[in-house]
């Protein structure tokens, strides 16, 4: 029984850490799918997370801290537009500078505004997303096992948590079930084809860049007003190149990406779990070890089991009409 | 490595040129590192020292808040080049920057708070860390119902195992059979300012029942302090007096006078009795302790507070030794 509820209690962890990075691979899906490379997830991510935090601070609600997020999310993903689809620049270089000029832009506004240290206030009560927990979770957890799983594991989570979920199955429904997603991955894989079918290949990646600034914002603001409370420097701390690393794991398509991304949040649930515990055999295991745990594991698998991921044919590449 | 270390403690660094210059010319710096000085905690505590001298003397201080690893030394250097009669180096990161300066300006003088740097015109302020930690563990074994407690660190370093081991002595004193689970963020700097794998990391002691948790581990306890809040366990500040921050969860903070350390290294330069060498803090010198005030009256019992009263008597007396890390 302990260890059964060590396991659920383990994947109750993996939940809460997966959500941010299964939003911001979705919304690096979009992007990539339409042929536009995008390493500023993690700026983009830094800014929601910024922006909800202060507004949530100010105005006192969370829900307007979600909107200013996406608001600024889309702003900057606008911008990568603008860079990169209109005047045709390095998609590469694009991105790294929104994540350069937000991680700088971010604690300065931050100091300015509050003068405590690049950081927001605290956020507390309605401006923060607090767990829900789901109807009978409570009367449920006396019935063995599915009760359990029930009020642990499924319930009690904040709303963005739920979002990510539902996120997942729209996401592949849009790309593989609707005209708009059958023509954000044809600008990705040959997009002079789509240009001839008399499609805006342009417009098409606008479209593909605002879902992808739309996810990334709620993304962030998970971060700091539903896992966190307000808004710390370098908040992301990886999280949207770990993102882009499960979007490449997951070969782009949705449900494995998910469940890379899941795996990733597994791993580093089980590391904090296993710091300090004496295991059968090889004893306690020393803290460098067991950090790095995800990355080899990371290296393992790409190496070993995930095989060739093939990416959209026309990534990175800028379209410009043949005349 | 000591370089990545001072990164992560929110280190500030104060320098104090002075010495021999008439109290008119008497031109005190400090030295802020990364986490600024309204971090809430050690640099914070450093800018108050720092005000309060200024209150009692009416003497401006010069003071940079560096937020670039490559800005420490040249803010050091910058200090002494403008006269500073000493200059105060907040956190062990600035160890580097102050030998650099120190040996270039011979005859200004230079304190480092949390970090030893051998020079003739430097003072080395440290602090008896595993002192005040064990005072706040026998606060948490007492506070635990579960008979098990937490601690949370930031990076894996030295000086973080130096509280852990201290605040593990303290829960075992208080209670023998208690069990202390113990969680490092990180092994890189970025474990001082990761409050979401904080919370994480609480969460998971809370999941294995314990209902205490002592955090030193910078902008990371906030985190942590907030999974607490959210939780309704009982957490410990570390550094400054955090109990503000949730009042009803904090149990107590184990406080650090990073603040009278400043305010003595000004002070007694201006009165031409500050010594280069190394100062030890401890309870003794009342250099760390435990926070007593209006936010957690309501949580901390009399029985908690007689009871560290009780072996902080004992340790200054030498009847209770506590082991510091450093020295194993």
């Amino acid at each position: 029984m302990e260890t059964f509820q060590i396991i659920v209690l383990l994947l109750d962890a993996t939940l809460r850490v997966a959500t941010p990075l299964v939003l911001a691979a979705l919304a690096g899906m979009f992007s990539e799918r339409a042929g536009v490379v995008d390493i500023g997830l993690e700026g983009k991510m830094l800014g929601a997370a910024f922006a909800a935090a202060t507004v949530a601070a100010v105005s006192g609600s969370a829900w307007v801290g979600l909107c200013a997020g996406i608001l600024t999310s889309l702003m900057l993903s606008s911008l990568h537009a603008y860079a990169c689809v209109t005047h045709k620049g390095n998609q590469v270089v694009s991105g790294m500078a929104i994540n350069i000029v937000v991680a700088g832009l971010a604690p300065t506004l931050g100091y300015a505004w509050f003068r405590m240290g690049g950081q927001t206030p605290a956020l507390n009560g309605d401006s923060r997303f607090r767990g829900i927990v789901l109807p009978f979770a409570e009367a449920m957890r006396d019935v063995p096992i599915i009760g359990y799983i029930y009020a642990e594991l499924i319930s009690g989570h904040n709303i963005i948590v739920y979002m990510a979920a539902a996120a997942v199955p729209i996401t592949a429904w849009i790309l593989y079930r609707t005209r708009f997603g059958l023509r954000v991955r044809a600008v990705g894989e040959n997009p002079h084809a789509v240009d001839t079918a008399g499609i805006q290949v342009d417009l098409m990646r606008y479209k593909a860049l605002a879902v992808t600034g739309f996810l990334c914002g709620i993304a962030g603001t998970y971060l700091s007003t539903a896992h966190g409370a307000g808004f710390i420097r370098d908040m992301t701390a990886g999280k949207g190149y770990l993102a882009l690393a499960a979007l490449i794991f997951g070969k782009w398509k949705p449900v494995p990406t998910m469940f890379a991304c899941l795996l990733f949040a597994f791993t580093d649930a089980v590391q904090a779990r296993l710091q300090g515990v004496a295991l059968p055999i090889v004893g306690e295991i020393p803290v460098q070890f067991i950090q790095a745990l995800p990355y080899i594991l990371t290296v393992l698998l790409l190496a070993g089991f995930v095989g060739k991921a093939h990416p959209p044919k026309a990534i990175g590449e800028p379209y410009i009409k043949e005349r | 490595m000591i370089k990545k270390i001072a990164i992560g403690l929110i280190a500030a660094a104060a320098m104090t040129v002075g010495g021999l210059a008439q109290a008119e010319d008497f031109k005190p710096a400090i030295v802020f590192d990364m986490g600024g000085k309204f971090d809430k905690s050690f640099n914070e505590a450093g800018y108050n020292g720092a005000e309060e001298f200024k209150k009692k003397t009416g003497i401006e201080y010069m003071d940079f808040e560096v937020t670039q690893v490559s800005q420490r030394a040249q803010a050091t250097e910058r200090m002494a080049r403008k006269g500073a009669s000493i200059v105060v180096a907040m956190g062990f990161a600035q160890a580097d920057a102050v030998k650099a300066a120190a040996m270039a300006h011979p005859d200004t003088k230079f304190t480092i708070i949390d970090m030893v740097v051998d020079l003739p015109n430097v003072q080395s302020v440290i602090f008896r860390e595993e002192q005040g930690s064990f005072l706040v563990g026998i606060a948490a074994a007492m506070a635990s119902k579960t008979g098990k407690v937490g601690f949370i660190g930031g990076m894996d370093i030295p000086l973080i195992r130096k509280f852990a081991l201290g605040y593990k002595e303290g829960v075992m004193h208080a209670n023998p059979k208690a069990e202390v689970i113990e969680n490092m963020t990180g092994t890189t700097p970025s474990a001082w300012n990761d409050p979401t794998k904080g919370g994480e990391l609480a969460q998971s002691q809370f999941d294995r029942g314990a209902d205490v948790i002592f955090a030193a581990a910078g902008g990371t306890g906030i985190g942590v302090y907030q999974t607490a809040a959210d939780s309704e366990k009982f957490a410990i500040g570390v550094d400054s007096n955090q109990d503000y921050l949730h009042p009803g969860t904090m149990l107590t903070s184990m406080l650090k006078r990073v603040d009278v350390a400043v305010n003595d290294a000004f002070t007694s330069a201006k009165d031409g009795t500050w010594q280069p060498g190394i100062k030890v803090l401890g309870l003794k010198e009342n250099g760390v302790g435990f926070s007593v005030d209006q936010w957690n009256k309501n949580v901390l019992s009399p029985e908690m507070i007689a009871a560290m009263n009780k072996a902080r008597d004992e340790i200054i007396s030498g009847k209770i030794k506590v082991t510091n890390y450093m020295d194993r």
